[in-house]
Protein backbone atom coordinates (compact mmCIF):
# COMPACT_ATOMS: atom_id res chain seq x y z
CA UNK A 1 0.00 0.00 0.00
CA UNK A 2 1.47 3.36 -0.97
CA UNK A 3 1.25 6.37 1.29
CA UNK A 4 -0.29 8.37 -1.54
CA UNK A 5 -3.51 6.37 -1.40
CA UNK A 6 -6.04 8.20 0.79
CA UNK A 7 -7.20 6.38 3.91
CA UNK A 8 -10.61 4.71 3.77
CA UNK A 9 -11.58 6.49 6.96
CA UNK A 10 -9.79 9.46 8.45
CA UNK A 11 -11.06 11.23 11.53
CA UNK A 12 -9.22 14.50 12.06
CA UNK A 13 -9.58 16.10 15.49
CA UNK A 14 -13.17 14.87 15.56
CA UNK A 15 -15.06 16.09 18.62
CA UNK A 16 -18.56 14.88 19.35
CA UNK A 17 -20.78 16.73 21.78
CA UNK A 18 -24.40 16.34 22.79
CA UNK A 19 -26.65 18.96 24.26
CA UNK A 20 -28.21 17.62 27.43
CA UNK A 21 -31.76 18.28 28.55
CA UNK A 22 -30.60 20.99 31.01
CA UNK A 23 -28.78 22.73 28.11
CA UNK A 24 -25.33 21.74 29.36
CA UNK A 25 -23.05 20.26 26.75
CA UNK A 26 -21.71 16.74 27.17
CA UNK A 27 -18.54 16.06 25.23
CA UNK A 28 -18.49 12.38 24.39
CA UNK A 29 -15.36 12.21 22.30
CA UNK A 30 -12.63 14.84 22.19
CA UNK A 31 -10.26 15.43 19.29
CA UNK A 32 -10.10 11.91 18.02
CA UNK A 33 -7.57 11.21 15.30
CA UNK A 34 -7.90 7.88 13.61
CA UNK A 35 -7.16 6.50 10.18
CA UNK A 36 -8.16 3.21 8.68
CA UNK A 37 -6.27 2.37 5.51
CA UNK A 38 -7.99 0.66 2.62
CA UNK A 39 -8.08 -3.08 3.33
CA UNK A 40 -7.14 -2.63 6.97
CA UNK A 41 -8.99 -4.20 9.89
CA UNK A 42 -8.96 -1.84 12.88
CA UNK A 43 -10.56 -2.62 16.23
CA UNK A 44 -11.49 0.04 18.78
CA UNK A 45 -11.48 -1.12 22.39
CA UNK A 46 -12.46 0.92 25.40
CA UNK A 47 -14.35 0.82 28.66
CA UNK A 48 -18.14 0.86 28.56
CA UNK A 49 -19.64 4.24 27.80
CA UNK A 50 -16.44 5.69 26.37
CA UNK A 51 -17.97 6.72 23.08
CA UNK A 52 -16.74 3.92 20.83
CA UNK A 53 -20.13 3.62 19.15
CA UNK A 54 -20.28 7.40 18.87
CA UNK A 55 -17.08 7.36 16.85
CA UNK A 56 -18.54 4.68 14.60
CA UNK A 57 -21.70 6.72 14.05
CA UNK A 58 -19.52 9.66 13.06
CA UNK A 59 -17.70 7.52 10.50
CA UNK A 60 -21.11 6.34 9.23
CA UNK A 61 -22.36 9.90 8.88
CA UNK A 62 -25.25 9.21 11.26
CA UNK A 63 -23.73 11.77 13.65
CA UNK A 64 -22.06 15.04 12.74
CA UNK A 65 -18.95 15.91 14.70
CA UNK A 66 -19.16 19.22 16.59
CA UNK A 67 -15.65 20.00 15.43
CA UNK A 68 -13.06 18.40 13.20
CA UNK A 69 -13.36 16.53 9.93
CA UNK A 70 -14.25 13.12 8.63
CA UNK A 71 -12.72 12.08 5.34
CA UNK A 72 -13.76 8.99 3.44
CA UNK A 73 -11.23 8.05 0.77
CA UNK A 74 -9.98 11.60 0.99
CA UNK A 75 -13.40 13.18 0.46
CA UNK A 76 -14.94 15.32 3.17
CA UNK A 77 -17.99 13.47 4.53
CA UNK A 78 -21.25 15.36 4.67
CA UNK A 79 -24.45 13.41 5.13
CA UNK A 80 -24.48 9.65 5.20
CA UNK A 81 -21.44 7.61 4.33
CA UNK A 82 -22.54 5.86 1.13
CA UNK A 83 -19.41 3.72 0.97
CA UNK A 84 -20.05 2.10 4.33
CA UNK A 85 -22.03 -0.89 5.47
CA UNK A 86 -23.02 -0.84 9.13
CA UNK A 87 -23.59 -3.88 11.29
CA UNK A 88 -25.43 -2.72 14.39
CA UNK A 89 -25.15 -3.97 17.93
CA UNK A 90 -28.90 -4.27 18.44
CA UNK A 91 -31.21 -6.25 16.17
CA UNK A 92 -31.57 -4.20 13.04
CA UNK A 93 -33.24 -6.68 10.67
CA UNK A 94 -36.67 -5.77 9.35
CA UNK A 95 -38.91 -8.07 11.40
CA UNK A 96 -41.65 -8.11 8.75
CA UNK A 97 -39.36 -9.42 6.02
CA UNK A 98 -38.11 -12.97 5.64
CA UNK A 99 -34.37 -13.63 5.89
CA UNK A 100 -33.95 -13.64 2.12
CA UNK A 101 -35.95 -10.44 1.67
CA UNK A 102 -33.90 -8.84 4.43
CA UNK A 103 -30.72 -9.68 2.55
CA UNK A 104 -32.14 -8.69 -0.84
CA UNK A 105 -33.46 -5.30 0.33
CA UNK A 106 -30.17 -3.49 -0.28
CA UNK A 107 -30.35 -4.51 -3.95
CA UNK A 108 -34.13 -4.04 -4.23
CA UNK A 109 -33.99 -0.40 -3.25
CA UNK A 110 -31.20 0.34 -5.67
CA UNK A 111 -33.50 -0.83 -8.44
CA UNK A 112 -32.01 -4.26 -9.19
CA UNK A 113 -34.40 -6.69 -10.93
CA UNK A 114 -36.23 -8.75 -8.34
CA UNK A 115 -35.19 -12.20 -9.59
CA UNK A 116 -31.59 -11.14 -9.79
CA UNK A 117 -31.67 -9.69 -6.28
CA UNK A 118 -33.24 -12.87 -4.88
CA UNK A 119 -30.66 -15.08 -6.53
CA UNK A 120 -27.77 -13.04 -5.15
CA UNK A 121 -29.40 -12.88 -1.74
CA UNK A 122 -29.66 -16.68 -1.78
CA UNK A 123 -25.96 -16.90 -2.60
CA UNK A 124 -25.08 -14.57 0.28
CA UNK A 125 -27.31 -16.45 2.69
CA UNK A 126 -25.52 -19.65 1.68
CA UNK A 127 -22.15 -17.99 2.23
CA UNK A 128 -23.09 -17.22 5.84
CA UNK A 129 -24.36 -20.76 6.28
CA UNK A 130 -28.09 -20.04 6.19
CA UNK A 131 -28.94 -21.21 2.68
CA UNK A 132 -31.91 -23.25 3.91
CA UNK A 133 -33.33 -20.51 6.16
CA UNK A 134 -34.35 -17.97 3.53
CA UNK A 135 -38.08 -18.07 4.23
CA UNK A 136 -37.78 -17.73 7.99
CA UNK A 137 -38.72 -14.50 9.70
CA UNK A 138 -36.15 -12.93 12.06
CA UNK A 139 -38.02 -13.99 15.19
CA UNK A 140 -37.75 -17.62 14.10
CA UNK A 141 -33.93 -17.40 14.01
CA UNK A 142 -31.47 -17.59 16.89
CA UNK A 143 -29.36 -14.58 17.90
CA UNK A 144 -26.34 -15.92 16.01
CA UNK A 145 -28.40 -16.64 12.90
CA UNK A 146 -29.83 -13.13 12.96
CA UNK A 147 -26.28 -11.73 13.07
CA UNK A 148 -25.42 -13.88 10.05
CA UNK A 149 -28.41 -12.51 8.15
CA UNK A 150 -27.32 -9.00 9.20
CA UNK A 151 -23.82 -9.66 7.88
CA UNK A 152 -25.20 -10.89 4.56
CA UNK A 153 -27.56 -7.90 4.41
CA UNK A 154 -24.61 -5.52 4.73
CA UNK A 155 -22.16 -7.42 2.52
CA UNK A 156 -24.52 -7.89 -0.45
CA UNK A 157 -24.20 -4.18 -1.23
CA UNK A 158 -20.44 -4.68 -1.45
CA UNK A 159 -19.53 -1.63 0.65
CA UNK A 160 -15.92 -0.49 0.55
CA UNK A 161 -15.99 0.07 4.31
CA UNK A 162 -17.46 -2.13 7.00
CA UNK A 163 -18.47 -0.55 10.31
CA UNK A 164 -19.24 -2.99 13.11
CA UNK A 165 -20.59 -2.03 16.51
CA UNK A 166 -20.00 -4.88 18.95
CA UNK A 167 -21.81 -7.07 16.47
CA UNK A 168 -21.21 -10.28 18.40
CA UNK A 169 -21.74 -8.73 21.83
CA UNK A 170 -24.98 -10.48 22.75
CA UNK A 171 -23.87 -13.92 21.55
CA UNK A 172 -22.51 -16.76 23.66
CA UNK A 173 -18.76 -17.48 23.66
CA UNK A 174 -18.79 -20.37 21.16
CA UNK A 175 -21.05 -18.55 18.71
CA UNK A 176 -18.80 -15.50 18.93
CA UNK A 177 -15.77 -17.54 17.90
CA UNK A 178 -17.66 -19.10 15.01
CA UNK A 179 -18.91 -15.68 13.90
CA UNK A 180 -15.41 -14.23 14.24
CA UNK A 181 -13.97 -16.91 11.98
CA UNK A 182 -16.82 -16.45 9.49
CA UNK A 183 -16.16 -12.71 9.45
CA UNK A 184 -12.43 -13.21 8.81
CA UNK A 185 -13.16 -15.73 6.08
CA UNK A 186 -15.57 -13.39 4.28
CA UNK A 187 -13.31 -10.41 4.82
CA UNK A 188 -10.20 -12.13 3.45
CA UNK A 189 -11.96 -12.60 0.10
CA UNK A 190 -11.84 -8.91 -0.78
CA UNK A 191 -10.30 -7.10 2.21
CA UNK A 192 -12.58 -4.20 2.87
CA UNK A 193 -11.57 -1.53 5.35
CA UNK A 194 -13.10 -2.53 8.69
CA UNK A 195 -13.71 -0.47 11.80
CA UNK A 196 -14.74 -2.89 14.51
CA UNK A 197 -15.88 -1.71 17.93
CA UNK A 198 -15.74 -4.09 20.86
CA UNK A 199 -15.22 -4.10 24.61
CA UNK A 200 -13.48 -7.47 24.39
CA UNK A 201 -9.70 -7.01 24.05
CA UNK A 202 -9.11 -10.66 23.13
CA UNK A 203 -11.62 -10.49 20.32
CA UNK A 204 -10.01 -7.28 19.08
CA UNK A 205 -6.48 -8.75 18.96
CA UNK A 206 -7.66 -11.99 17.38
CA UNK A 207 -9.49 -10.23 14.56
CA UNK A 208 -7.69 -6.98 13.80
CA UNK A 209 -4.53 -5.65 12.14
CA UNK A 210 -4.47 -2.74 14.55
CA UNK A 211 -5.99 -2.24 17.99
CA UNK A 212 -6.91 1.28 19.12
CA UNK A 213 -7.62 2.02 22.78
CA UNK A 214 -9.93 4.76 23.97
CA UNK A 215 -9.91 6.39 27.38
CA UNK A 216 -12.89 6.42 29.70
CA UNK A 217 -15.52 9.08 28.92
CA UNK A 218 -16.60 11.84 29.07
CA UNK A 219 -14.27 13.60 26.65
CA UNK A 220 -12.86 10.25 25.64
CA UNK A 221 -9.66 10.31 23.64
CA UNK A 222 -7.68 7.79 21.71
CA UNK A 223 -4.80 6.86 23.97
CA UNK A 224 -3.07 3.98 22.27
CA UNK A 225 -2.54 2.29 18.94
CA UNK A 226 -0.95 -1.14 18.52
CA UNK A 227 -0.13 -3.18 15.45
CA UNK A 228 -1.08 -6.83 15.78
CA UNK A 229 1.91 -8.94 14.63
CA UNK A 230 -0.09 -12.15 14.15
CA UNK A 231 -0.03 -13.84 10.74
CA UNK A 232 -3.08 -14.37 8.55
CA UNK A 233 -5.11 -16.40 7.85
CA UNK A 234 -5.95 -16.81 11.51
CA UNK A 235 -8.19 -19.10 13.45
CA UNK A 236 -9.74 -17.18 16.31
CA UNK A 237 -9.53 -19.96 18.84
CA UNK A 238 -5.99 -21.09 17.90
CA UNK A 239 -4.48 -17.63 17.65
CA UNK A 240 -5.19 -17.14 21.34
CA UNK A 241 -2.60 -19.77 22.20
CA UNK A 242 0.27 -17.94 20.54
CA UNK A 243 3.04 -16.19 22.46
CA UNK A 244 2.74 -12.90 20.58
CA UNK A 245 -0.95 -12.82 21.39
CA UNK A 246 -0.23 -13.01 25.12
CA UNK A 247 2.54 -10.43 25.03
CA UNK A 248 0.41 -7.94 23.14
CA UNK A 249 -2.56 -8.66 25.36
CA UNK A 250 -0.49 -8.00 28.50
CA UNK A 251 0.93 -4.78 27.03
CA UNK A 252 -2.43 -3.36 25.96
CA UNK A 253 -4.22 -4.52 29.09
CA UNK A 254 -1.77 -2.61 31.32
CA UNK A 255 -3.01 0.59 29.65
CA UNK A 256 -6.62 -0.41 29.28
CA UNK A 257 -6.97 -1.58 32.89
CA UNK A 258 -6.58 1.93 34.34
CA UNK A 259 -9.19 3.28 31.94
CA UNK A 260 -11.62 0.52 32.78
CA UNK A 261 -11.18 1.36 36.48
CA UNK A 262 -11.71 5.05 35.75
CA UNK A 263 -14.76 4.17 33.74
CA UNK A 264 -16.22 2.21 36.63
CA UNK A 265 -15.42 4.99 39.10
CA UNK A 266 -17.16 7.57 36.92
CA UNK A 267 -20.18 5.41 36.37
CA UNK A 268 -20.59 4.88 40.10
CA UNK A 269 -20.07 8.61 40.75
CA UNK A 270 -22.83 9.42 38.31
CA UNK A 271 -25.01 6.83 39.98
CA UNK A 272 -24.36 8.48 43.35
CA UNK A 273 -25.03 11.97 42.00
CA UNK A 274 -28.35 10.80 40.61
CA UNK B 1 -57.46 -31.14 28.74
CA UNK B 2 -58.00 -32.49 25.27
CA UNK B 3 -59.83 -30.36 22.72
CA UNK B 4 -62.78 -32.71 22.66
CA UNK B 5 -63.18 -32.67 26.43
CA UNK B 6 -62.90 -28.89 26.42
CA UNK B 7 -65.58 -28.60 23.78
CA UNK B 8 -67.80 -30.99 25.74
CA UNK B 9 -67.41 -28.82 28.86
CA UNK B 10 -68.17 -25.65 26.89
CA UNK B 11 -71.34 -27.17 25.47
CA UNK B 12 -72.17 -28.51 28.95
CA UNK B 13 -72.15 -24.97 30.36
CA UNK B 14 -74.61 -23.85 27.68
CA UNK B 15 -76.92 -26.81 28.29
CA UNK B 16 -76.95 -26.35 32.07
CA UNK B 17 -77.52 -22.61 31.74
CA UNK B 18 -80.37 -22.99 29.27
CA UNK B 19 -81.94 -25.82 31.26
CA UNK B 20 -81.95 -23.74 34.45
CA UNK B 21 -83.47 -20.82 32.57
CA UNK B 22 -86.19 -23.07 31.09
CA UNK B 23 -86.97 -24.62 34.49
CA UNK B 24 -87.08 -21.35 36.43
CA UNK B 25 -89.26 -19.78 33.78
CA UNK B 26 -91.85 -22.56 33.56
CA UNK B 27 -91.89 -24.56 36.81
CA UNK B 28 -93.35 -23.08 39.96
CA UNK B 29 -90.97 -23.24 42.90
CA UNK B 30 -92.62 -22.68 46.30
CA UNK B 31 -95.71 -21.48 44.47
CA UNK B 32 -93.87 -18.88 42.42
CA UNK B 33 -92.20 -18.73 39.01
CA UNK B 34 -88.78 -17.20 39.62
CA UNK B 35 -88.35 -15.90 36.05
CA UNK B 36 -91.76 -14.82 34.78
CA UNK B 37 -91.82 -15.56 31.03
CA UNK B 38 -93.28 -12.13 30.33
CA UNK B 39 -90.01 -10.53 31.43
CA UNK B 40 -87.54 -13.34 30.80
CA UNK B 41 -89.12 -15.42 28.05
CA UNK B 42 -87.91 -19.05 27.78
CA UNK B 43 -85.09 -20.62 25.79
CA UNK B 44 -87.62 -22.60 23.73
CA UNK B 45 -89.56 -19.47 22.76
CA UNK B 46 -86.33 -17.70 21.85
CA UNK B 47 -85.21 -20.67 19.77
CA UNK B 48 -88.60 -20.79 18.06
CA UNK B 49 -88.26 -17.10 17.19
CA UNK B 50 -84.76 -17.59 15.75
CA UNK B 51 -85.92 -20.56 13.70
CA UNK B 52 -88.89 -18.59 12.42
CA UNK B 53 -86.67 -15.68 11.35
CA UNK B 54 -84.42 -17.96 9.39
CA UNK B 55 -87.16 -20.21 7.98
CA UNK B 56 -89.18 -17.26 6.69
CA UNK B 57 -85.98 -15.51 5.63
CA UNK B 58 -86.89 -12.14 7.20
CA UNK B 59 -83.62 -12.06 9.14
CA UNK B 60 -81.36 -11.95 6.08
CA UNK B 61 -82.31 -8.44 5.08
CA UNK B 62 -81.44 -7.16 8.58
CA UNK B 63 -78.23 -9.15 8.81
CA UNK B 64 -77.02 -7.91 5.45
CA UNK B 65 -77.78 -4.29 6.35
CA UNK B 66 -75.88 -4.57 9.64
CA UNK B 67 -72.99 -6.36 7.96
CA UNK B 68 -72.81 -3.74 5.24
CA UNK B 69 -72.85 -0.88 7.77
CA UNK B 70 -70.11 -2.58 9.80
CA UNK B 71 -67.92 -3.11 6.76
CA UNK B 72 -68.31 0.49 5.60
CA UNK B 73 -67.64 1.82 9.10
CA UNK B 74 -64.56 -0.36 9.41
CA UNK B 75 -63.12 0.50 5.99
CA UNK B 76 -63.74 4.25 6.23
CA UNK B 77 -62.68 4.48 9.89
CA UNK B 78 -59.48 2.49 9.30
CA UNK B 79 -58.51 4.43 6.20
CA UNK B 80 -58.97 7.75 7.98
CA UNK B 81 -57.18 6.40 11.07
CA UNK B 82 -54.18 5.24 9.06
CA UNK B 83 -53.91 8.48 7.10
CA UNK B 84 -54.29 10.83 10.06
CA UNK B 85 -52.14 8.61 12.31
CA UNK B 86 -49.35 8.70 9.75
CA UNK B 87 -49.70 12.42 9.21
CA UNK B 88 -49.63 13.26 12.93
CA UNK B 89 -46.70 10.96 13.65
CA UNK B 90 -44.63 12.51 10.87
CA UNK B 91 -45.62 16.11 11.75
CA UNK B 92 -45.16 16.54 15.51
CA UNK B 93 -46.28 20.18 15.33
CA UNK B 94 -49.66 19.24 13.83
CA UNK B 95 -50.01 16.51 16.45
CA UNK B 96 -49.24 18.98 19.25
CA UNK B 97 -51.78 21.52 17.96
CA UNK B 98 -54.59 18.99 17.60
CA UNK B 99 -53.74 17.00 20.73
CA UNK B 100 -56.34 18.57 23.09
CA UNK B 101 -59.10 18.24 20.49
CA UNK B 102 -58.27 14.63 19.73
CA UNK B 103 -58.40 13.87 23.45
CA UNK B 104 -61.65 15.78 23.82
CA UNK B 105 -63.47 13.98 21.02
CA UNK B 106 -62.12 10.64 22.13
CA UNK B 107 -63.33 11.26 25.69
CA UNK B 108 -66.87 11.87 24.42
CA UNK B 109 -69.20 8.85 24.73
CA UNK B 110 -69.94 8.24 21.06
CA UNK B 111 -73.61 7.33 21.69
CA UNK B 112 -74.46 10.99 22.18
CA UNK B 113 -73.39 11.64 18.60
CA UNK B 114 -76.02 9.25 17.25
CA UNK B 115 -78.91 11.78 17.28
CA UNK B 116 -76.71 14.35 15.53
CA UNK B 117 -75.75 11.88 12.83
CA UNK B 118 -79.41 10.87 12.45
CA UNK B 119 -80.26 14.54 11.94
CA UNK B 120 -77.47 15.16 9.49
CA UNK B 121 -77.48 11.92 7.55
CA UNK B 122 -81.05 10.69 7.95
CA UNK B 123 -82.29 7.31 9.15
CA UNK B 124 -80.59 5.29 6.41
CA UNK B 125 -77.34 3.39 6.73
CA UNK B 126 -75.02 6.41 6.64
CA UNK B 127 -75.86 7.70 10.10
CA UNK B 128 -74.92 4.25 11.47
CA UNK B 129 -71.77 4.14 9.39
CA UNK B 130 -70.78 7.55 10.75
CA UNK B 131 -71.24 6.37 14.32
CA UNK B 132 -69.11 3.28 13.62
CA UNK B 133 -66.45 5.42 11.95
CA UNK B 134 -66.04 7.62 15.04
CA UNK B 135 -65.43 4.47 17.08
CA UNK B 136 -63.11 2.68 14.66
CA UNK B 137 -61.16 5.80 13.70
CA UNK B 138 -59.73 6.46 17.16
CA UNK B 139 -58.59 2.91 17.76
CA UNK B 140 -56.81 2.68 14.43
CA UNK B 141 -55.52 6.25 14.68
CA UNK B 142 -53.90 5.74 18.10
CA UNK B 143 -52.36 2.44 17.05
CA UNK B 144 -50.91 3.73 13.79
CA UNK B 145 -49.64 6.87 15.51
CA UNK B 146 -47.91 4.72 18.10
CA UNK B 147 -46.63 2.34 15.43
CA UNK B 148 -44.97 5.08 13.41
CA UNK B 149 -43.56 6.84 16.49
CA UNK B 150 -42.08 3.67 17.96
CA UNK B 151 -40.23 2.38 14.96
CA UNK B 152 -36.92 1.16 16.36
CA UNK B 153 -34.20 3.75 15.71
CA UNK B 154 -31.76 0.95 14.95
CA UNK B 155 -34.02 -0.44 12.22
CA UNK B 156 -34.43 3.09 10.84
CA UNK B 157 -30.68 3.74 10.88
CA UNK B 158 -30.15 0.38 9.25
CA UNK B 159 -32.57 1.31 6.48
CA UNK B 160 -30.78 4.58 5.90
CA UNK B 161 -27.34 2.94 5.90
CA UNK B 162 -28.62 0.41 3.37
CA UNK B 163 -29.35 3.35 1.10
CA UNK B 164 -33.08 3.93 1.52
CA UNK B 165 -34.42 7.36 0.67
CA UNK B 166 -37.39 8.90 2.51
CA UNK B 167 -39.94 7.29 0.24
CA UNK B 168 -38.35 3.87 0.63
CA UNK B 169 -38.12 4.27 4.40
CA UNK B 170 -41.84 4.99 4.31
CA UNK B 171 -42.60 1.89 2.32
CA UNK B 172 -40.21 -0.59 3.93
CA UNK B 173 -40.05 0.63 7.52
CA UNK B 174 -42.78 3.05 8.65
CA UNK B 175 -45.63 1.49 6.70
CA UNK B 176 -45.18 -2.16 7.78
CA UNK B 177 -44.62 -1.05 11.36
CA UNK B 178 -47.77 1.06 11.41
CA UNK B 179 -49.80 -1.69 9.72
CA UNK B 180 -48.65 -4.26 12.24
CA UNK B 181 -50.00 -2.07 15.02
CA UNK B 182 -53.23 -1.56 13.13
CA UNK B 183 -53.70 -5.28 12.59
CA UNK B 184 -52.96 -5.99 16.21
CA UNK B 185 -56.05 -3.94 17.09
CA UNK B 186 -58.13 -5.55 14.34
CA UNK B 187 -60.37 -7.50 16.72
CA UNK B 188 -61.18 -4.40 18.73
CA UNK B 189 -61.81 -2.15 15.75
CA UNK B 190 -63.97 -4.68 13.89
CA UNK B 191 -65.93 -5.23 17.09
CA UNK B 192 -66.47 -1.49 17.44
CA UNK B 193 -67.63 -1.21 13.84
CA UNK B 194 -70.42 -3.68 14.67
CA UNK B 195 -71.21 -1.86 17.93
CA UNK B 196 -71.53 1.43 16.04
CA UNK B 197 -73.87 -0.10 13.48
CA UNK B 198 -76.12 -1.84 16.01
CA UNK B 199 -76.33 1.06 18.46
CA UNK B 200 -77.12 3.39 15.59
CA UNK B 201 -79.88 1.09 14.39
CA UNK B 202 -81.23 0.78 17.88
CA UNK B 203 -81.56 4.54 18.21
CA UNK B 204 -83.38 5.04 14.93
CA UNK B 205 -83.51 3.00 11.76
CA UNK B 206 -85.73 1.09 9.38
CA UNK B 207 -83.71 -2.12 9.19
CA UNK B 208 -80.83 -4.02 10.82
CA UNK B 209 -80.30 -6.18 13.87
CA UNK B 210 -80.43 -3.21 16.23
CA UNK B 211 -83.73 -2.17 14.69
CA UNK B 212 -85.07 -5.72 15.13
CA UNK B 213 -84.18 -5.72 18.82
CA UNK B 214 -85.62 -2.25 19.32
CA UNK B 215 -88.90 -3.22 17.58
CA UNK B 216 -89.28 -6.35 19.71
CA UNK B 217 -88.64 -4.31 22.84
CA UNK B 218 -91.28 -1.78 21.80
CA UNK B 219 -94.02 -4.44 21.89
CA UNK B 220 -92.69 -6.21 25.01
CA UNK B 221 -91.65 -9.19 22.92
CA UNK B 222 -88.86 -10.38 25.22
CA UNK B 223 -88.32 -13.54 23.17
CA UNK B 224 -87.66 -11.31 20.17
CA UNK B 225 -85.12 -9.23 22.11
CA UNK B 226 -83.21 -12.32 23.22
CA UNK B 227 -83.42 -13.87 19.76
CA UNK B 228 -81.96 -10.67 18.31
CA UNK B 229 -79.17 -10.73 20.86
CA UNK B 230 -78.43 -14.35 20.08
CA UNK B 231 -78.24 -13.77 16.33
CA UNK B 232 -76.06 -10.71 16.98
CA UNK B 233 -73.56 -12.63 19.11
CA UNK B 234 -73.27 -15.46 16.57
CA UNK B 235 -72.81 -12.81 13.87
CA UNK B 236 -69.96 -11.18 15.86
CA UNK B 237 -68.35 -14.56 16.57
CA UNK B 238 -68.28 -15.42 12.86
CA UNK B 239 -66.79 -12.02 11.96
CA UNK B 240 -64.21 -12.39 14.74
CA UNK B 241 -63.22 -15.79 13.40
CA UNK B 242 -62.77 -14.25 9.96
CA UNK B 243 -60.52 -11.57 11.47
CA UNK B 244 -58.42 -14.27 13.14
CA UNK B 245 -57.91 -15.96 9.77
CA UNK B 246 -56.88 -12.68 8.13
CA UNK B 247 -54.55 -11.89 11.02
CA UNK B 248 -52.84 -15.28 10.81
CA UNK B 249 -52.02 -14.64 7.19
CA UNK B 250 -50.85 -11.06 7.61
CA UNK B 251 -48.86 -11.27 10.81
CA UNK B 252 -46.85 -14.44 10.28
CA UNK B 253 -43.68 -12.50 10.84
CA UNK B 254 -44.54 -11.56 14.38
CA UNK B 255 -43.48 -13.63 17.38
CA UNK B 256 -46.42 -15.05 19.29
CA UNK B 257 -45.27 -13.52 22.58
CA UNK B 258 -45.88 -9.95 21.44
CA UNK B 259 -49.46 -10.55 20.39
CA UNK B 260 -52.30 -8.71 22.04
CA UNK B 261 -51.12 -5.16 21.67
CA UNK B 262 -53.87 -2.58 21.58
Amino acid sequence: MTTAEPAAIALEDATVAFRLADSRVYTAVEKANLTVANGEFVAIVGPTGCGKSTLLNVAAGLLKPAAGHVRIFGEHLSGLNRDAGYLFQADALFPWKTAIDNVAIGLDISGAPRENARARAQAFLTSVGLGAFGNRYPHMLSGGQRKRVGLAQVLIRDPKILLMDEPFGPLDAQTRQIMGNLLLELWSADRKAVLFVTHDLEEAIALADRVVIMSAGPSARIIGDWKVPLKRPRDISEVRMEKEFHELHREIWSVLKDEVMKGYAQTSQIAEAV
Amino acid sequence: MSRLALLACQIGVAIVGLALWQVFATVEIFGKVLLPPFFFSTPLDVAAQVVKWFSTGTIWKHLIITLWESILAFVIGSTLGVLVGFWFARQPLIAAIFDPYVKMVNALPRVVLAPIFALWLGLGIWSKVALGVTLVFFIVFFNVYQGVKEVSTTVLDNGRMLGMNDRQLMRHVYWPSALSWMFSSLHTSVGFAVVGAVVGEYLGAAAGLGYLIQQAEGIFDVAGVFAGMFVLSVFVLIIDYGVTLVERRLLVWRPVASEGRG
